[in-house]
């Protein structure tokens, strides 16, 4: 089913932690955030960083919620440093304070991609429900420049804020920003959630596209801007993840290893956990991972699509929320006969949409239920 | 002179057997000849050395291997792997 030779996977995204500071209405974390009891502990990351480079994997993003809210993220970066793994923290910099900084620096972080909601910190303070955090995170910008590492900035773009994309990047020249993601946002998560109010229109897409292009004109070799679409407005899916169990391995908080960081909005996929399973034996073994490994599970028009190869039947998750079936061609492709499911959510985006604030469920409640029920694309 | 840029770096991958250019949130799997130019590329050799150091190792016509050199840096430069 797989080939003869199932290849190692290329990166581990470890989401250390739910907790977060922000609040943005964006987050791509589930609904159900997971609690700091549930959290792995130093040693049991530090033994998946390990496995992980056994298995092949070349990078690891640190990322959350918010990794630096973890006391022990130095350390782990370390540990994978000194397995020769590169090391990529995915933060959004409201907590690098100078000791903070300096501890990623002696513990050799390679890469850092700051986040930032707006090129306006009083719509960027609004966006990610934290006062005085857009500040906080250009001195973040300057420490991790000083210290002499590579800084890409983050935006994640959506109705609120898709006006100032052309400030955004100039937020990149002017921070000595080595890269710029503009990267509209994913409806999963709490994005779904508040994807009324979130999604862009096609006209404010088409200017956000016009400002990336001639930009990336202008600062070619300079500044690399990398361009994300919404999929909403694609006539054909992304390879979500580069394909399902081919390139990467996503440890949520509590150590379930899951294809990507939505995985667990499909139903009927039990995701092992490191606790209880080696990555090797995940990565090859394990049901979930090889559930739409390749092609074979592939339903028409996939399975005799001569792109089928490229965008691996898309995203699992999205069919799973637009459809209700996780084995469905994404509906992103216009080839899909479920597509207007795409086009109905697109024709019902409203200005003024309400949005619920990423948080997590009080104590003894969880938000799970609501999550899984809540009808998608009404 | 053409360098890696800040956090790129050439790395031995074990696992594979083989080099791999990891960078800022993305890797590169170079093939033979990018592998040679990418171990020539250390801020301390122009272009013109680069290409010169090739030239006097294979057989090709130089102009073909300056055009392919030269078109390799950009590729990479415009990803943001290598400085020029």
């Amino acid at each position: 089913m797989n080939g003869p030779v199932l290849p190692p996977p290329l990166a581990l995204l470890a989401e250390l932690t739910h907790r977060c500071p922000l609040k943005c209405f964006y987050c791509s974390n589930p609904l159900a955030l997971e609690r700091r009891h549930s959290e792995l502990d130093t040693n049991e990351w530090r033994r998946v960083l390990t496995e992980a480079a056994a298995l092949g994997i070349l990078q690891v993003h640190f990322s959350g919620g918010e990794p630096m809210a973890r006391d022990d993220l130095a350390e782990l970066v370390r540990h994978a440093a000194d397995l020769k793994l590169y090391t990529n923290v995915i933060t959004a910099g409201v907590l690098l304070s100078d000791t903070a900084m300096a501890a990623l620096s002696a513990a050799r972080v390679d890469h850092i991609q700051l986040s930032f909601q707006d090129s306006r910190a009083a719509s960027a303070d609004y966006i990610g429900g934290y006062a005085g955090g857009h500040d906080r995170k250009l001195a973040a910008a300057q420490r991790i420049t000083a210290a002499g590492l590579p800084l890409t900035l983050n935006f994640v773009v959506h109705r609120l804020n898709a006006e100032r994309v052309a400030e955004m990047i100039d937020m990149g020249e002017s921070l000595g920003a080595a890269r710029v993601e503009i990267a509209h946002a994913q409806y999963h998560g709490w994005a779904l959630r508040n994807r009324r109010g979130l999604l862009p229109s096609r006209a404010q897409l088409d200017a956000v596209t016009q400002v990336v292009e001639k930009a990336r004109e202008r600062l070619k070799g300079k500044l690399v801007i990398d361009y994300v679409m919404p999929d909403y407005y694609a006539s054909r899916p992304k390879a979500c993840m580069g394909g399902w169990g081919r390139r990467f391995i996503n440890i949520s908080p509590s150590g379930k290893a899951l294809p990507c960081h939505a995985a667990e909005t499909l139903p009927g996929l039990d995701f092992p956990s490191v606790r209880e399973h080696s990555l090797a034996e995940i990565w090859r073994q394990s049901p979930a991972f090889q559930k739409f490994r390749g092609t074979q599970w592939m339903p028409e028009p996939c399975r005799s699509c001569e792109r089928r190869e490229l965008d691996w039947g898309g995203c699992r998750c999205q069919a799973m929320a637009l459809l209700g079936d996780s084995s469905a061609t994404d509906p992103v492709c216009t080839k899909s006969s479920d597509h207007y499911v795409v086009e109905e959510a697109l024709a019902e985006l409203s200005a003024d949409g309400e949005l619920s604030a990423r948080v997590m469920a009080p104590a003894g409640k969880s938000s799970r239920q609501r999550a899984d029920t809540r009808a998608p694309g009404r | 002179m053409p360098h890696l840029a800040r956090g790129v770096r050439l790395h031995y991958d074990e696992v594979r057997s083989a080099w791999v250019l990891l960078a800022p949130e993305r890797l590169f799997q170079p093939d033979d000849v990018a592998l040679e130019v990418l171990r020539l590329v250390d801020g301390e050799r122009s272009v013109r050395a680069i290409i010169d150091s090739l030239a006097s190792r294979y057989q090709a016509p130089r102009a073909l291997i300056a055009a392919d050199v030269v078109t390799m840096l950009q590729d990479l430069n415009g990803r943001g792997a290598i400085s020029l």
